[in-house]
């Protein structure tokens, strides 16, 4: 055997298990689920067959349409400002704080991942609450006159998903800038650059890809969450996720939740697909 | 020698458990989780209980219907739900004399709901009320007399729904002066406005955790569809959380237990049943560190402690089973549009 045809086995069997377990525990269930979107629901039994019904549903009925807008909207608020309070933070572990101190201010910034994510959804809830701390502390120092609803609104969401994903993309922007070679800000400082040009023009287009790969995750993992706009949330509008489970859990209508399931897919790779030329995993 | 006996002796000592792995698998709602609950079953029969907790009917039955035969050998299910799961062929018949029924709460044996074409399916365990639970340091007990004052205004802002579409659209119908009985697709039309109404005056639909938290944080001070089964278990804590059952009326839930078709296992699911509905099994099921409810055997009275039947209000019963109705038992098609309806006023 060549040596070229080696390699070209090895590749492969390398490259196998991850293939097997993407094609086992990814793409046959995925399948299973595509086809299920396609039966419907007759009475009380799942009728097996091809049928658009479902999709038809999601697009026109109001209340499952409004899912979709809902989802989207919180995502992108919360992937907004998790990136504009990410990189700063980002930055300043990189750059500013002592390098005998980032150890303890990256564990400090880890410290909540270690907390179940369900507690600390409930916290959130106890925290804003009317008789939280926050507004506690708002209508003490006299900044609100009496409390207001943060607790079961779409701010309780944005805030509770907010806080968990900035830490998250510091981790990812962080990474990004410790990789960058100083002397690019050095070089352009020599050409008369300012402190802040620098950041503006060099560094910021550089860490680009860390953010983008940051922001894909956040925007991945938001819209598919649960949790927090079920706890945060009061009900008062429901997400893709809590959709989903409204028909698994109340309706038994698995095909619905499996349309439902395969349009939160679409919007995935349509993100994908947007962000994807910025999108460099393999530098994190 | 010493190698060998030990080896024999680990042999035994790992073998052990499972010689004693006699194994009862549970469908069940979060009251008979409770490991103080099962224990006296375990170590009578010396078995285990393995439990899994489910909500709603819709998903116990898809649960079933993803199982294999055997997988479960019994389950809790909502009394009125008990003809749907017959109909589609998952429950096994009752062996006569499981239910000590002449010790019953007449008005919850629900002969109707668990007998199928003269064949009992299940027998009612616990029982409660779907209705107004409140907080009476905040909310006049006067004005919670009557459904009206949701609507009125007064309490805009400081209400909770709990979120399961059955007893909150019972309890609209009821302000509507709808029976629950009545409640079909036709009917649910004159409760939209009602429910959109009910909805724009609360702060929150929430499941029986998040109500929880509301009203014993006082995030809010009224629950629609809250009864002792929310309150009771916050009572210690909290005794200004009440509940009442306004002019209107309210709503009774009735949960039962069934053995599951195609268990291995019917004589023990039979015994644990028979466990449950003796007075001590009543007894410590009403008190579940989950949720509190009425037993269905009266004979628990002689287990509860004087506290315990204060809590649950054991002397207001004959009162509140004559004021209170069951849940609507929708057919499949007024099912759908009561959910479609409920979804609807979750995103309005």
């Amino acid at each position: 055997m060549s040596i070229e045809r080696r390699e070209k086995w090895q590749g492969a069997a390398l490259v196998a298990p991850a293939l097997l377990w993407t094609l086992v525990f990814f793409a046959v269930p995925f399948a299973g689920m595509a086809l299920m979107s396609l039966a419907h629901l007759d009475g009380r039994e799942i009728v097996q067959g091809f049928d658009l019904g479902n999709y038809l549903k999601i697009f026109t009925e109001p209340a499952l349409r409004r899912g979709i807008s809902v989802s989207l909207e919180i995502t992108a608020l919360v992937t907004v400002l998790s990136v504009l309070l990410a990189w700063p933070l980002a930055w300043i572990i990189a750059t500013v704080v002592p390098a005998r101190w980032r150890r303890l201010v990256l564990l400090l910034a880890v410290l909540p991942f270690w907390t179940s994510y369900v507690v600390r959804s409930y916290s959130w809830a106890l925290v804003l609450g009317e008789k939280g701390v926050v507004m506690n502390a708002l209508v003490g120092i006299g900044l609100l006159a009496e409390p207001v609803q943060i607790m079961a609104t779409r701010a309780a969401t944005v805030i509770g998903f907010v806080h968990f994903f900035v830490m998250l993309l510091t981790l990812t922007i962080y990474s990004n800038l410790v990789q960058l070679s100083p002397n690019y800000a050095r070089a352009a400082q020599d050409l008369g650059a300012s402190r802040w040009q620098v950041i503006w023009h060099v560094i910021l287009p550089l860490t680009l890809p860390g953010v983008m790969t940051g922001a894909f995750l956040t925007f991945v993992l938001c819209i598919g969450d649960y949790i927090t706009p079920q706890i945060l949330g009061g009900n008062n509008e429901l997400s893709l996720p809590q959709l989903i489970m409204l028909q698994l859990g109340r309706r038994g209508d698995y095909p619905m939740a499996s349309a439902l399931s395969v349009v939160l897919m679409a919007i995935v790779t349509l993100a994908y697909v947007a962000s994807a030329r910025w999108l460099k995993m393999e530098r994190m | 020698m010493l190698k060998q006996g030990c080896a024999i002796t680990a042999l035994v000592v790992g073998c052990a458990p499972a010689l004693q792995a006699e194994e009862l698998n549970a469908l069940i709602w979060c009251d008979h989780a409770d490991p103080a609950f099962l224990a006296p079953f375990e170590e009578a029969h010396d078995v285990r209980v393995n439990v899994k907790e489910y909500e709603g009917t819709a998903a116990g039955l898809t649960l079933l219907e993803q199982s294999r035969p055997g997988d479960w050998d019994v389950m809790v299910i909502d009394a009125v739900d008990v003809g749907r799961a017959v109909e589609r062929g998952f429950l096994a018949p009752l062996p006569e004399g499981v239910a000590p029924l002449d010790d019953y709460f007449d008005e919850v044996r629900l002969t109707d709901h668990v007998t199928v074409e003269g064949t009992t399916y299940a027998a009612v365990e616990k029982f409660g009320y779907n209705t107004i639970a409140f907080n009476k340091a905040a909310v006049s007990a006067e004005d919670m007399t009557s459904l009206k004052a949701l609507w009125s205004g007064k309490y805009d802002g400081r209400i909770a729904i709990y979120d399961y579409y059955l007893p909150v659209l019972g309890i609209a119908g009821l302000a509507e002066g709808v029976a629950t009985a009545d409640l079909d697709a036709g009917s649910l039309e004159s409760l939209r406005a009602p429910l959109m109404g009910l909805k724009a005056a609360s702060k929150q639909v929430s499941d029986v955790v998040a109500s929880q938290t509301a009203l014993a944080t006082g995030e809010v001070d009224i629950l629609v569809g809250g009864g002792e089964w929310l309150t009771a278990v916050l009572h210690e804590e909290n005794p200004d959380l009440d509940w009442i059952i306004p002019e209107e009326g309210g709503l009774l839930w009735a949960q039962s237990l069934a053995i599951v078709e195609g268990s291995e296992k019917p004589e023990l699911a039979a015994e644990f049943i028979k466990y449950v509905l003796s007075p001590e099994g009543q007894a410590g099921l009403a008190t579940s560190s989950c949720y509190w409810g009425m037993p269905a055997n009266k004979a628990a009275g002689d287990v509860l402690s004087d506290a315990q039947k204060a809590v649950l209000r054991w002397d207001d019963q004959a009162d509140y089973l004559a004021r209170a109705q069951l849940y609507p038992v929708p057919d499949a098609e007024t099912d759908a549009a009561m959910q479609d309806l409920w979804t609807e006023m979750l995103q309005n």
